[in-house]
């Protein structure tokens, strides 16, 4: 049972990993911001798994953390939008 | 299965980092920096250092990226850039970074095996703390001096931060709010706070005996109280404010009057006495934790750039 | 032979991965910043929410079970309106999107 729960941390991780290549190479500043969010919630779920897989069940407290703090980190990405938005290039409307 | 997660995860915060240092744009390093302090918070907990991993979410995953973000907004409003790859302090900073990474590394593979360790003796002597937690026990009672001179020297890198502000701004506030205040940021930050306060006190609590502690409940109390600055809710703090200065010296204050009394009850400084060594533990650890919230909140807000009211 | 419980966790988990990898692929495929969004949030928030109910049978006391579901409710409310906060940002800086 503990192989197969590390197997499946290991997929998501491998999947929050692709969407993260995804993210950061993306042209819109702001797509950036979800690879923080991808991270806070499938980092979660990996934390869970792994709790599950060890028995130790204080790994769902960096879990917690971690979706608390990908929240936070989200709000102070509003910091200085005005004052970035001034001087970084037109974006792309769509980047298809 | 778990060694091959292991791989996979070391390369994951390798790659994240390389992006981190190549990337051209100030601003998305710092998300990325932010995502590796999350992924890294993953690595120590599958070193089974859970207290590390708490700390390293809290503080990599939370604070330093909005540090950072204020840095880079604060000298994009200046119309500064930063050095691009291949600018000379780039590879100064690069050079220094590799000696100090090959440095680790031969210091890591020249450790002797098996390594010198005194945990033997720390779970020998838990139980004369009455602590479970045997990273509390260190951090509060074997190597409490460690940990007082840490809380001090925090205190002191705010009292630099507030150097740098002007003189007419020196006791006044520092402003976040940003020009404008998205809705949702509002509903955020009246929604997220009290959970945080909930998850800071639970770690308090729990850290006696599990892991948790000062230092992390300390940085998410810190991160919700910016999240309400920053959503306008309530103002930043005057600096020269009495309440404000007397919470930031009460943690290392009463953490040195306890360890003086030591001297008198138990023999030595910052000794317990052995029947009420975990009261005295826990109520320096809930002063510790309220220094530590402000000090680390006024940090990240960086230094007075208002006037204090007359 | 593995357990009704190890089989009920089993299922639920591997369907919350699979969620994971749709929304990866969303990320990868959708054509505009709101889709994408679209795709993170659900897929992942709902992704979150199986491997919780699968994990519920592995807990040893009932508290644990309870943390679970909180960190899954956390998220559910912090990573919707972080969402929200993104898709306004991504809306005003481009509002024909």
């Amino acid at each position: 049972m503990a192989d197969v729960l590390t197997a499946i941390a290991l997929f998501i991780l491998a999947a929050i990993a692709l969407g993260l290549f995804a993210v950061l190479r993306s042209r819109v500043a702001i797509e950036r911001m979800m690879a923080v969010q991808l991270l806070g919630t499938g980092g979660a779920a990996t934390l869970l798994l792994l709790g599950a897989a060890t028995a130790q069940p204080a790994l769902a407290d960096v879990a917690l953390l971690l979706v608390l703090l990908s929240a936070f980190s989200c709000a102070a990405f509003t910091l200085g939008e005005r004052g970035a938005a001034a001087d970084e290039p037109a974006e792309p409307g769509q980047s298809s | 299965m778990s060694l091959v997660f292991d791989v996979a995860l070391a390369a994951g915060l390798v790659a994240l980092a390389l992006h981190v240092v190549l990337t051209r744009d100030g601003k998305g390093a710092i998300i990325a920096f932010i995502g590796f302090g999350l992924l890294l918070g993953i690595g120590w907990a599958r070193l089974a250092s859970v207290d590390v991993a708490l700390t390293e979410a809290a503080i990599g995953g939370g604070l330093t990226g909005m540090l950072l973000l204020r840095t880079q907004a604060h000298l994009a409003g200046r119309g500064v850039r930063p050095a691009q790859t291949g600018h000379p302090s780039w590879r100064l900073a690069a050079a220094g970074c590799t000696i100090v990474t090959l440095g680790l590394g031969y210091v890591v593979l020249a450790f002797p095996s098996p390594a010198p360790s005194l945990a033997r003796e720390v779970a020998g002597s838990l139980d004369a703390t009455g602590l479970g937690n045997p990273v509390t026990a260190v951090l509060l009672a074997f190597r409490a001096i460690d940990t007082l001179l840490e809380k001090i020297v925090i205190i002191l890198a705010l009292i630099g931060v507030w150097s740098l502000a002007s003189d007419p701004n020196w006791g006044g506030s520092s402003h976040l709010r940003p020009a404008s205040v998205p809705e949702p940021l509002v509903f955020l930050a009246r929604m997220l706070p009290p959970f945080g306060v909930v998850i800071a006190v639970y770690q308090v609590w729990v850290g006696a005996d599990l892991p948790g502690g000062t230092f992390q409940a300390g940085t998410i109390l810190a991160a919700m109280w910016l999240l309400v600055m920053l959503a306008g809710l309530r103002p930043a703090p005057e600096t020269r404010a009495a309440g404000l200065r007397m919470m930031l010296a009460a943690g290392p204050a009463l953490f040195l009057l306890i360890g003086f009394l030591g001297f008198l009850i138990a023999g030595g400084f910052l000794a317990y006495p052995e029947a009420v060594a975990k009261p005295l533990i826990v109520a320096i650890e809930v002063a510790l934790t309220l220094s530590v919230a402000a000090t680390l909140g006024l940090l990240v807000a960086g230094p007075p750039d208002k006037e204090p009211a007359r | 032979m593995i357990s009704l419980a190890d089989s009920f966790t089993l299922a639920f988990v591997a369907a919350g991965a699979l969620l994971f990898l749709a929304g990866t692929l969303g990320l990868l495929r959708f054509p505009d910043t709101l889709s994408r969004l679209h795709a993170l949030s659900k897929a992942d928030n709902l992704g979150l929410g199986l491997i919780v109910i699968g994990l519920l049978p592995q807990t040893q006391t009932i508290a644990g079970g309870v943390k679970l579901v909180c960190i899954w409710l956390l998220a559910q409310l912090s990573a919707a309106t972080a969402s929200q906060l993104i898709a306004g940002i991504a809306a005003r800086r481009q509002p024909d999107a």
